[in-house]
């Protein structure tokens, strides 16, 4: 098949200049084309509360906030968020105090490990955002793309609820 | 993952041109299917031309009727739009019964139609496929194959088109806007997918250097019968077994107009102008229902581990277009099938 002849690498494989506002700062990095945005978040930035877990979209460790929406870093090239805003779980808290949601996860010891926290807070950030979920069936639907293999869930669901309470 | 050149395109006819001047490039929007492919070493461009800046982001009403959607409208917007939440339910309903919320944040509109199998054998390069590397063989057909499709099948391939938003397209009849080198073109949704055959490498009928640029959903909505029903292995963020796609338009206790599309079953939406005609002029009825599915399936041919897809799927269009005459389409929060 055509795609498969091509060289391992190009000949030139240029850095690119972007500016990603992470957490409220502006940073300017020189970055390989093939760079998530996950990578160029943890190796780069050293934020690593952002965290890779199956890096193919699948468990939703990685979900960060670009401009206000959640998705997948380790789906997205850093190189085509040139400006973006991005919130990782390192900007929830703010003056020394928790985030709500960062709050009712402890509340409700809705994690036992804590690897899939940080993607957890930032999806359901996204998810009270989006407005769309109201009942526990909605947000278990809507938080569906955040795996726990702890198996935390019901304890998940009810620190969104507390937290969405704390919103209205 | 592999390296590779990146180039940004400032409106369709650069886009166009930047990949007629490098046929190893491929367009990036969402990404989530491309990159994902890439990290396994399936897709290996060496330049991606990042379509994200062009003009095709919104949903808007045409002359005739329907609704012109850009082809880079993620499929959240594109799920709680206000004209598709009321005009065209069917296809809210699938989009959401696909993916994860996140992944539909990044996913396009065009891009949902370009997705490609995930088949386990396509993803894995140790493995012969000859969607992948044509002529390599096919290791589904007596491998396992659970996911596999049992319709419209060749000795080449027995993958299935992963996505559930175009099987509610193919039911709506959405037509499909591109742009190429020779000029602009309009393919119907049935025309745009294909059949394995013996050139499974080929999805869909996009010529080399076309791209999408919008999805148009014709004027009937059938947005007062319809329903969406989507059966997997796990309650949500699961690709179908087999999903249905009904649409009713009633007169009292009959049926005026039908629609019929199932995915994970082949490897384009699968439909049947037969079983919809022999839903045409019928008391609603499960009998009704019974014989369409039957139409719809005929043919069917179960490999070693999915002839259960076969008994399935009968079961989910009788459900589906029982649903849809009720007016109670399945909801894709609540998981409990009524």
């Amino acid at each position: 098949m055509e795609s498969r002849a091509r060289p391992d690498t190009v000949s030139k494989p240029a850095a690119i200049s972007v500016t990603l506002y992470v957490n409220g700062e502006p940073s300017k990095l020189a970055i390989a084309p093939w760079t998530t945005l996950l990578d160029a978040l943890r190796d780069r930035l050293h934020l690593t509360g952002t965290k890779k877990g199956c890096d193919h979209g699948q468990c939703g460790a990685c979900t960060v906030l670009i401009d206000g929406r959640r998705v997948n870093s380790c789906l997205t090239l850093a190189v085509m968020k040139d400006g973006a805003r991005i919130t990782t779980v390192e900007g929830f808290a703010a003056d020394g105090s928790l985030h709500p949601l960062q709050q009712a996860f402890i509340d409700h010891d809705a994690f036992q490990c804590g690897y899939c926290t940080p993607g957890q807070i930032c999806s359901a950030a996204g998810l009270i955002a989006e407005g769309k979920a109201k009942t526990a069936d909605e947000i278990r639907e809507l938080m569906s793309g955040n795996i726990c293999r702890c198996g935390a869930y019901p304890n998940i669901v009810a620190a969104i609820q507390q937290a969405m309470g704390a919103k209205t | 993952m592999i390296n590779f050149e990146y180039a940004r395109a400032t409106d369709v006819a650069d886009a166009i041109r930047q990949m007629a001047a490098d046929p190893a490039a491929k367009f990036i929007a969402g990404g989530t299917n491309l990159i994902d492919l890439m990290k396994y070493d399936v897709e290996r461009p060496m330049r991606l031309i990042d379509i994200t800046h062009l003009p095709l982001k919104t949903v808007d009403e045409t002359a005739g009727g329907g609704v012109r959607v850009g082809a880079l409208v993620p499929n959240s917007d594109l799920a709680y739009h206000p004209l598709i939440e009321k005009r065209y339910p069917l296809l809210s309903s699938a989009i959401l019964a696909g993916a994860s919320q996140q992944l539909r944040n990044m996913a396009s509109t065009g891009g949902n139609l370009l997705q490609r199998t995930r088949c386990f054998y396509f993803y894995d390069v140790a493995t012969p496929c000859n969607k992948r590397e044509p002529g390599s063989g096919c290791s589904a057909i007596n491998g396992i194959n659970r996911i596999n499709a049992v319709l419209g099948t060749s000795e080449s391939c027995i993958a299935t088109h992963p996505s559930d938003m175009c099987v509610a397209l193919a039911a709506l009849e959405a037509k499909v806007h591109v742009a190429g080198a020779a000029g602009e073109r309009t393919i119907a949704f049935d025309d745009f997918h294909r059949l394995p055959g013996d050139t499974p490498q080929l999805d869909n009928n996009l010529q080399p250097n076309e791209i999408i640029t919008a999805i148009e959903l014709p004027a009937r909505g059938f947005a007062d019968n319809y329903s969406y029903l989507k059966i997997r292995d796990r309650l949500s963020y699961a690709f179908a077994l087999v999903s249905v796609a009904a649409a009713l338009e009633l007169d009292g206790g009959r049926i005026k107009e039908a629609r019929l599309a199932l995915g994970g079953v082949a490897h384009k939406p699968w439909r049947r102008p037969e079983a919809e005609a022999a839903l045409r002029d019928q008391a609603v009825n499960s009998n009704a229902f019974a014989k369409a599915a039957d139409i719809l399936l005929g043919g069917a041919k179960g490999f070693a581990h999915n002839a259960f897809k076969i008994d399935l799927a009968r079961r989910a269009i009788i459900r589906t277009l029982t649903q849809a005459a009720n007016g109670t389409p399945q909801t894709q929060s609540s998981k409990k099938i009524r």
